[in-house]
């Protein structure tokens, strides 16, 4: 089975003025780098959720390798939330403790070797960490599954352009044939040459899907400037 | 290191041209092993399924040749070699035209251009 996320005529309405999103149907295959895209408040966020379970579709249905959402997806995907639900008392070697317990897939060794390679000690408390490490070690949490679909949610936006980088290379190493990998970002051009393909979004609605070389061959300019083109304000 | 990619073309066409230049100027020699789409992705920077169709585009060239589970080595057929190079020298030669266009020289002024600097610099080597 070659399609991992088959998407239904998906809604989310808050009530009744405010459609998050609006009836988007979609197919992902595996074993693609995914962008989704869009402006402020077009919904990308709200469509995480829903994959991941935190929010209820208003109609439509998702599923993730044939499987409804629930305890069966959720522990073949790693989700990257947009902020940190880690408590800052915790050192992150408690926090390795938790998502051993926690995740079958999780791999401890691996997630050790990239706080290495990027100077975090195990023993720090998270509150003591920057901003930036403390999205470092979420990311590194998130991409030592061994899931089927990773979701990152401005997994880059924090953090400085060596690490980000690092975090670039972390996911194409990481690159796995079976899985998929859907980054939400506004920092196109940073992540545009490992992208397989893009989705735009706009008011809740799905505006484009299509490979970047196919941006790239048909408008003959690349996903970061097409975005600013279709998005001009 | 990230390879340096131009933003207004197709990444896997471009990496085709970095392989093509690898290939002519000997960095792969003819018969020589590459790496693994993996590592070359991983080195680029680039997504493996776009250096996956760069692969497959030198293969359908004839450029390079895949062997079974052995991985992927440079052809041998030296000609086909030389064809590409003189497929690429075409295209710098190409660039530099619309350029000169773009500047009011049509292509014989272009040409007389290009033969005064040339001949300029091998006075300047002497």
């Amino acid at each position: 089975m070659n399609n991992l996320i088959e998407i239904r005529g998906l809604t989310k309405a808050y009530d009744a003025k405010h459609i998050a999103v609006n009836n988007i149907s979609l197919t992902l295959p595996r074993g693609k780098i995914i962008g989704l895209l869009g402006p402020n408040g077009s919904g990308k966020t709200t469509l995480i959720k829903m994959l991941n379970g935190l929010l209820t579709p208003t109609q439509g249905s998702i599923r993730i390798g044939g499987q409804p959402i629930g305890v069966e997806t959720k522990a073949h995907v790693a989700y990257l939330p947009d902020r940190t639900y880690l408590s800052g008392n915790k050192r992150v070697n408690e926090i390795l403790d938790f998502f051993c317990d926690f995740y079958e897939d999780f791999s401890r060794g691996q997630a050790i070797g990239m706080l290495q390679s990027l100077g975090i000690d195990p023993a720090s408390r998270m509150n003591t960490l920057s901003k930036g490490t403390k999205e470092k070690v979420q990311l590194i949490l998130v991409m030592s599954r061994d899931a089927d679909l990773y979701i990152l949610d401005e997994p880059i936006a924090g953090v400085d352009p060596a690490a980000r980088d690092y975090i670039l290379r972390t996911i194409l190493n990481n690159y796995n044939p079976s899985a998929t990998v859907l980054i939400s970002t506004h920092l196109i051009g940073d992540i545009e040459q490992v992208l397989d393909e893009v989705i735009f979004m706009r008011y809740g609605c799905l505006l484009l899907y299509t490979s970047v070389d196919n941006v790239r061959e048909q408008h003959g300019k690349s996903v970061d400037a097409y975005f600013r083109e279709v998005f001009a304000c | 290191m990230a390879w340096n990619l131009d933003n207004d073309r197709p990444i896997y066409a471009q990496l085709v041209e970095r392989l093509q230049v690898q290939i002519i100027s000997g960095a792969y020699l003819p018969g020589g092993k590459l790496p693994s789409v993996r590592e070359l992705a991983a080195v680029a920077a680039v997504n493996p399924n776009t250096m996956q169709k760069a692969f497959a585009e030198l293969e359908k060239s004839g450029l390079i040749i895949t062997q079974g589970t052995n991985g992927r080595i440079v052809t041998e057929d030296e000609g086909l070699i030389r064809d590409s190079k003189r497929e690429l020298a075409k295209r710098h030669a190409e660039v530099y035209f619309a350029g000169m266009e773009g500047l009011g020289f049509g292509r014989s002024q272009a040409v007389s251009f290009l033969q005064e600097t040339a001949g300029k610099g091998e006075a300047g080597d002497e």
